[in-house]
C-alpha cells in the first residue's frame, strides 16, 4: 500500500458503463482551478443536508460509456490546462461505481489532467489503489466526528470506513482537502467539530480544509421529487459560528478556506 | 501654465522614427512605450483634491437621476466653439474644459435630428427653442428628414415591425474614433498642414462625385481644427504646437475629444487607445523630477472624472432601449505589441486604478485587450478589479491583433478599427428570431400580420419540417440581407452630408478604411427554435388567417450555450450564412461589411416586438443580450456556455462577438486570492478557445435584489450588460428583472 502498484492487467475485464447524473464546468469550488465534473448518479447515504436528492438513485442517472466521458474530458482539456483546473468525479458517490470511476480518472490522467474525486469516504475501500494511483487529489467530506452523530447526519452510514480510508489516502500519501458542512444544530457542537479536526491534524497529505456553510438552495429538488426536505426549517449557519468553527480547524495549524 | 511651453522641446528624450516625418501615433508608441511586468503596489489612492473636484459632482448626480437631466441649454445648438469655458471646480481642476458653460448641462445638436431634440426637451420639460425651430425646419435640413426622404418604402415597413431596429436615422450614428493623440503628440498646425497637402492633392484630379466630396470634407476637417485651437483658446491654452508635458498631452487629447462631443451626439463616443501613448508622457516627467507617482495619478483621475461626465440629451425611450444613458468612451488598455511585448504600461494601471480611487463607474468604457501573454501582475491586477467592481470588459487581443494591427482601439463595446486608420459606418442590426417567424409565416408579421417581407407560400403543415423552414428562412435572409443594407446605404449617404464628423474625421488618415457595420440580435432564439424544429417536435397553432402564432415543442433538443455541436454548429451555419448574404450587398462608398454579434441592450426591445418562438419561448419575453445562450438554457457552466460561444467564427463577424456572464463571488472559488487566480484563468481559457469578448459581472443575485428595492444605497452599482456597463439603479425596472433573470454562474 505504498502508491507502488504494478499496472492493471492486461486482460483486464470489460468496463462497465457508468450511470452518470449530469456534468457541469465550475471554477474554485470543487477543487483547485476550472473544473469539468461528472456526477455519477446513485449514493448509500442519506445526508440530511444533501442539496443534491436527485442524485441518490443509480436508476436516476444515464447510462454512459467511459469512452463517452472521456471524449467530453478531451473537448475540455485544453481549456483547463490554460486556466489551471483539470476533472473532478463527483455524485452521488463514485465509489458505488468503482470500475466506472477507476476508467474515468486513469484515462483523464493520461490525457494530463489533474484529476480529482470527491467522495464521502463511507465506501473507500472500494478503491483500489490502481483507482488512487489515477488520482491527484481527494476532496473527503467527512461529515462528522463522532459515530453517532455521522448516523444521525446521515441516516444510513458508519463513520469508521471513512476514517479507515482517509488514514489510507495519508499513508499512501495522496492529498487531501477535507470538507465539512457546517450545519447549525446538527454539526455545529465544538466537541463533535474537535474530534474532527483532531483527526484531520493527524493526517498527512491534508492540504485543506473546507469547511462549507448549509445552506437551502437544493430545497426545490426535494419539493420537485416530492419528498420532505429534513433540514427546511434550519438556517445557515451565521458568520460567527462560521468563525468559530474555522477557526477550530485553524487552531490545529490546518489551512481553512 | 501655458505660458513656458515654448521654452522646452516637446519631443526631448522620444525615440526618433517615422512619426516625425509623418503623422504615425502608432510609430511613435511603438518606438516609445516602456512595458509594465510588475504588480499594481506601486499605485496611489486619491488625493484631497482629486476628491473635493470628484465630490463637487457627486453631490448633482442624485439631483440628475431624479429629473433625468440636470440641465439642458435649449437655444444654443452645439458646436465646437458655440459654448463658453466651463469648470467643475477652478481652482482645483488640473485637467480643464466642459461640453457646455457648467456641468452636466447637456447641449443640443439637432443637426443629426430635431424631432430627437424637441422630443427630449419636452420630455424632460423643457420648451423646444423657437429660433433652433425654425432655423432647423425652413433654412437648414436634419440628417434625419434627409433619411426618410430617402428611404424606399420597403425598408420604412421592415422599421416599423422592428425586424430592422435601431437605426442611427434619427441621431449621430457614433462609433468613429478620432486618433485624439495626434493633437498631442504635433500640435494643431501640423495637422493643418497635413490636411492641406491632402485636400491639395486633390486639386489635380477631375471633378467626379468622390473627389468633390474629398474636397468638401478636407475643406470642413481644416475648418473644425481651427475651431478646435480657438475654443483650447478660450481655456487659455494654445495647442497649436505639441505638448510638451504629460499634464499637457492630457489636455490636448482632452480638448481634441471635447470637441467631437462639442460636435456630434454620436451614439457611441468612443476614445480610443489613450494609455500608452499618455504613459509616455508621464514616465518622462517622472524622470526629469517634474512628477510624481502621485501627481500622475492625480492627472488620470481628473481626466477620468471629465470621461465620466460627458453627457448627450436623448430622449427617455433612447434610454431605455440603451439601458440609462449611455456614452461609451470606451478605452481600450493592455495587449500585446507586434514585436511581442506588451503594451503594458504603469498607466494602464493608472486608468483601472480610477475605479477604486472615484469608486465603480460604467463611464469609461474600460476594456481591456486579453491575451495569455500579457504579463501575470496585469492579468492579476484586472481580474481584481472585475472581482470589486464588474466595471470591466474584456475582447481578445489574439483576435484583434492579428485582424487590424497592435493600435486598435473598440469603439462602443466590440467594435474593433485601428485607430486613426479606420472608421466605420454603425448599422445597429437585423433581428434574425423575427425573421424565422417571417420564414414559416411567409413574410407576414406574427404580431399584426401586415406583409412585410415579400409574399411567400407560408411553410404548410402541422409539424415543421426542418429542411422546409431552413430553405425558406433562407430566401428571408436574403430578403433581409438587401434592405436591412439599403437602409444603411441611405443612412450613411445622408450622415455624410448633413452629419458630418469633421474633427473625428480630421483626426483620421486620408484616404480612411471604411467599415459598413451591420449586427444581428436574436441569435440564441433563432438557433434553439431551428434545434427544437430538427431535433424536438414542432407543431404549429395557427389563427383564422392561416398565420402562425404559436408553437407546441414535444421532445428534447439541444439547446445553444451548452458547448453541443448539434446547437452550436446551427448557430455557426447561421452566423456565416447571414454574414455571406450581406457582403454580396454593394455598399455606399465602397466600405467593407462587417457584422456584429451584439444587441447592446435592445434585447428586451426586440424580444418585446417579437411573437412566440418555435423554441418555447413567449412573445414579449426579452432575447438574450448578443451572442448569450437564453437565460436558463446553458446548464453547464459558464465555461460550457463561452466555449459555446466561442465557436462563432469571428471572420465573419469582424464587428465583435458579445457574451456577457454573471458569475457569484463564490462561484470563482473560496478565498480572494483564488477567486482572482481563477478568473484570470478563465479569461486565458476563453481567449485561448477563440471567444472574442467577454463582460464580466462578478454579483450576487440577492445584492441586485436589495438595489432594485434601496436604489439609494447602491448609487455606484455598475453591471455589465452587453458590450459596456450601466449604472444598475439607473436601469429601468423591466431590465433590472432581465438582468436578475439571467444564469448566475455559481456553486449550488
Amino acid at each position: 500500500m505504498t502508491g507502488r502498484t504494478p499496472a492493471a492487467p492486461r486482460s483486464a475485464p470489460p468496463v462497465p458503463d457508468g450511470s452518470v447524473h449530469s456534468w457541469d464546468t465550475s471554477i474554485g469550488v470543487d477543487g483547485p482551478g476550472t473544473r469539468l465534473v461528472v456526477f455519477l448518479a446513485g449514493c448509500p447515504l442519506r445526508c440530511r443536508y444533501c442539496h443534491s436528492p436527485d442524485t441518490w438513485y443509480g436508476r436516476s442517472g444515464r447510462r454512459r460509456t467511459v469512452d463517452e466521458m472521456v471524449a467530453l474530458a478531451a473537448r475540455y482539456r485544453r481549456f483547463l490546462r490554460v486556466a489551471g483546473g483539470g476533472v473532478t468525479v463527483s455524485g452521488g458517490e463514485p465509489l458505488l461505481q468503482p470500475a466506472f470511476t477507476r476508467e474515468l480518472l486513469r484515462r483523464c490522467h493520461a490525457l494530463g489532467l489533474h484529476t480529482a474525486l470527491d467522495t464521502s469516504g463511507f465506501l473507500g475501500d472500494r478503491a483500489d489503489d490502481a483507482l488512487l494511483d489515477a488520482t491527484d487529489l481527494v476532496l473527503l467530506d467527512v461529515k462528522a466526528g463522532s459515530p453517532a452523530t455521522y448516523r444521525r447526519v446521515t441516516g444510513t452510514g458508519r463513520l469508521a470506513p471513512t476514517l479507515r480510508f482517509a488514514r489510507r489516502l495519508a499513508e499512501r500519501g495522496t492529498p487531501m482537502w477535507i470538507r465539512y458542512v457546517l450545519v447549525p444544530g446538527l454539526t455545529d457542537a465544538a466537541d463533535e467539530v474537535a474530534r474532527v479536526a483532531d483527526v484531520t491534524a493527524g493526517l498527512t497529505g491534508v492540504r485543506r480544509v473546507e469547511v462549507l456553510p448549509f445552506h437551502r438552495l437544493g430545497a426545490h429538488k426535494y419539493a420537485e421529487l416530492g419528498l420532505a426536505f429534513p433540514l427546511a426549517d434550519t438556517a445557515p449557519p451565521d458568520a460567527e459560528l462560521l468563525a468559530r468553527v474555522r477557526g477550530q480547524f485553524a487552531a490545529r495549524g490546518l489551512t481553512v478556506t | 501654465m501655458g505660458g513656458n511651453q515654448r521654452v522646452v522641446d516637446p519631443w526631448r528624450g522620444f525615440r526618433d522614427g517615422a512619426w516625425r516625418e509623418t503623422v504615425d501615433v502608432a510609430d511613435f508608441v511603438r518606438r516609445n512605450h516602456e512595458p509594465y511586468i510588475g504588480d499594481a503596489s506601486f499605485l496611489t489612492g486619491p488625493t484631497a483634491r482629486t476628491l473635493a473636484v470628484w465630490n463637487r459632482l457627486r453631490e448633482m448626480f442624485p439631483e440628475e437621476r431624479r429629473r433625468g437631466v440636470y440641465d439642458v441649454d435649449a437655444a444654443t445648438p452645439s458646436t465646437i466653439t458655440s459654448h463658453a469655458p466651463g469648470y467643475v471646480d477652478r481652482e482645483r481642476e488640473l485637467i480643464v474644459g466642459l461640453q457646455t458653460d457648467a456641468p452636466l448641462r447637456r447641449a443640443i445638436m439637432p443637426a443629426g435630428g430635431l424631432r430627437m431634440v424637441e422630443t427630449a426637451l419636452r420630455a424632460y420639460g423643457r420648451e423646444p427653442d423657437p429660433r433652433v425651430h425654425e432655423i432647423f425646419t425652413r433654412h437648414r435640413r436634419t440628417h434625419n428628414d434627409a433619411v426618410f426622404d430617402a428611404y424606399p418604402e420597403a425598408v420604412l415597413a421592415a422599421r416599423r415591425s422592428h425586424v430592422i431596429t435601431g437605426l442611427p436615422d434619427a441621431y449621430g450614428r457614433g462609433r468613429i474614433i478620432g486618433d485624439y493623440r495626434r493633437v498631442a503628440l504635433y500640435g494643431v498646425d501640423r495637422l493643418i498642414a497635413e490636411r492641406r497637402a491632402h485636400r491639395a492633392a486633390l486639386d489635380g484630379r477631375r471633378s467626379t462625385d468622390d473627389v468633390i466630396r474629398d474636397r468638401e470634407e478636407l475643406a470642413e476637417q481644416i475648418r473644425a481644427l481651427g475651431e478646435l485651437k480657438e475654443m483650447a483658446a478660450t481655456y487659455g491654452f494654445d495647442i497649436s504646437r505639441p505638448a510638451a508635458t504629460g499634464r499637457q498631452a492630457i489636455q490636448w487629447l482632452y480638448f481634441a475629444y471635447l470637441a467631437a462631443t462639442k460636435e456630434q451626439n454620436g451614439a457611441a463616443m468612443s476614445l480610443g487607445r489613450t494609455a500608452g501613448f499618455v504613459d509616455v508622457y508621464l514616465r518622462r516627467d517622472i524622470d526629469e523630477g517634474r512628477l510624481d507617482e502621485t501627481g500622475a495619478q492625480e492627472l488620470v483621475d481628473d481626466f477620468v472624472i471629465k470621461l465620466r461626465i460627458v453627457r448627450f440629451l436623448r430622449t427617455p425611450e433612447y434610454d431605455q432601449l440603451f439601458s440609462g444613458d449611455p456614452t461609451w468612451v470606451t478605452e481600450s488598455l493592455g495587449g500585446m505589441g507586434a514585436d511581442g511585448r506588451p503594451l503594458v504600461t504603469r498607466t494602464t494601471f493608472r486608468y483601472l486604478q480610477t475605479l477604486y480611487n472615484l469608486g465603480p463607474a460604467p463611464e469609461p468604457n474600460l476594456t481591456v485587450l486579453w491575451s495569455p501573454r500579457v504579463p501575470d501582475g496585469f492579468k492579476r491586477f484586472c481580474a481584481q478589479v472585475s472581482l470589486d467592481t464588474s466595471a470591466i470588459q474584456y475582447e481578445n487581443d489574439e483576435l484583434i491583433r492579428p485582424a487590424y494591427d497592435d493600435d486598435t482601439a473598440i469603439a462602443c463595446c466590440v467594435s474593433a478599427m485601428r485607430v486613426g486608420r479606420d472608421m466605420q459606418f454603425f448599422g445597429a442590426r437585423a433581428n434574425l428570431a423575427k425573421a424565422l417567424l417571417y420564414a414559416i409565416n411567409g413574410g407576414r408579421d406574427e404580431l399584426t400580420g401586415e406583409q412585410v417581407a415579400p409574399p411567400r407560400t407560408p411553410v404548410g403543415g402541422e409539424t415543421l419540417a426542418y429542411d422546409e423552414v431552413l430553405a425558406a428562412y433562407d430566401r428571408t435572409l436574403d430578403w433581409l440581407a438587401e434592405t436591412y443594407v439599403d437602409a444603411l446605404n441611405v443612412i450613411h449617404h445622408q450622415h455624410d452630408r448633413y452629419a458630418y464628423e469633421r474633427l473625428e474625421m480630421a483626426l483620421h488618415d486620408h484616404p480612411v478604411r471604411r467599415f459598413m457595420a451591420t449586427g444581428v440580435a436574436g441569435l440564441s432564439v433563432a438557433v434553439d427554435s431551428l434545434s427544437a424544429i430538427r431535433y424536438g417536435r414542432v407543431k404549429v397553432l395557427r389563427d383564422e388567417t392561416g398565420l402562425a402564432v404559436d408553437y407546441a415543442v414535444e421532445g428534447e433538443f439541444p439547446t445553444y450555450g451548452n458547448d453541443d455541436d448539434r446547437a452550436d454548429e446551427i448557430a455557426v451555419r447561421l452566423v456565416e450564412t447571414f454574414a455571406a448574404k450581406l457582403r454580396r450587398q454593394r455598399t455606399y462608398r465602397d466600405a467593407e461589411l462587417t457584422m456584429s454579434v451584439l444587441t447592446i441592450t435592445s434585447n428586451v426591445v426586440y424580444g418585446r416586438h417579437t411573437g412566440n418562438t418555435p423554441d418555447g419561448r413567449r412573445a414579449g419575453e426579452p432575447f438574450a443580450p448578443g451572442a448569450n445562450p437564453m437565460n436558463g438554457r446553458d446548464t453547464h457552466g459558464l465555461v460550457a456556455s463561452a466555449l459555446s460561444v466561442a465557436k462563432l467564427p469571428y471572420d465573419a463577424a469582424r464587428d465583435g462577438i458579445s457574451l456577457t456572464g454573471t458569475v457569484t463571488p463564490d462561484g470563482l472559488g473560496h478565498t480572494r486570492a483564488e477567486r482572482i487566480a481563477n478568473l484570470a484563468g478563465v479569461l486565458d481559457g476563453y481567449t485561448d478557445a477563440g471567444g472574442f469578448h467577454l463582460n464580466v459581472n462578478v454579483l450576487d443575485r440577492a445584492t441586485l435584489l436589495d438595489a432594485m428595492a434601496h436604489p439609494e444605497r447602491y448609487p455606484q452599482l455598475t453591471v455589465r450588460v452587453s458590450g459596456y456597463a450601466v449604472n444598475f439603479v439607473r436601469l429601468t425596472p423591466e431590465q433590472q428583472r432581465d438582468v436578475v433573470s439571467r444564469t448566475f454562474h455559481g456553486s449550488l
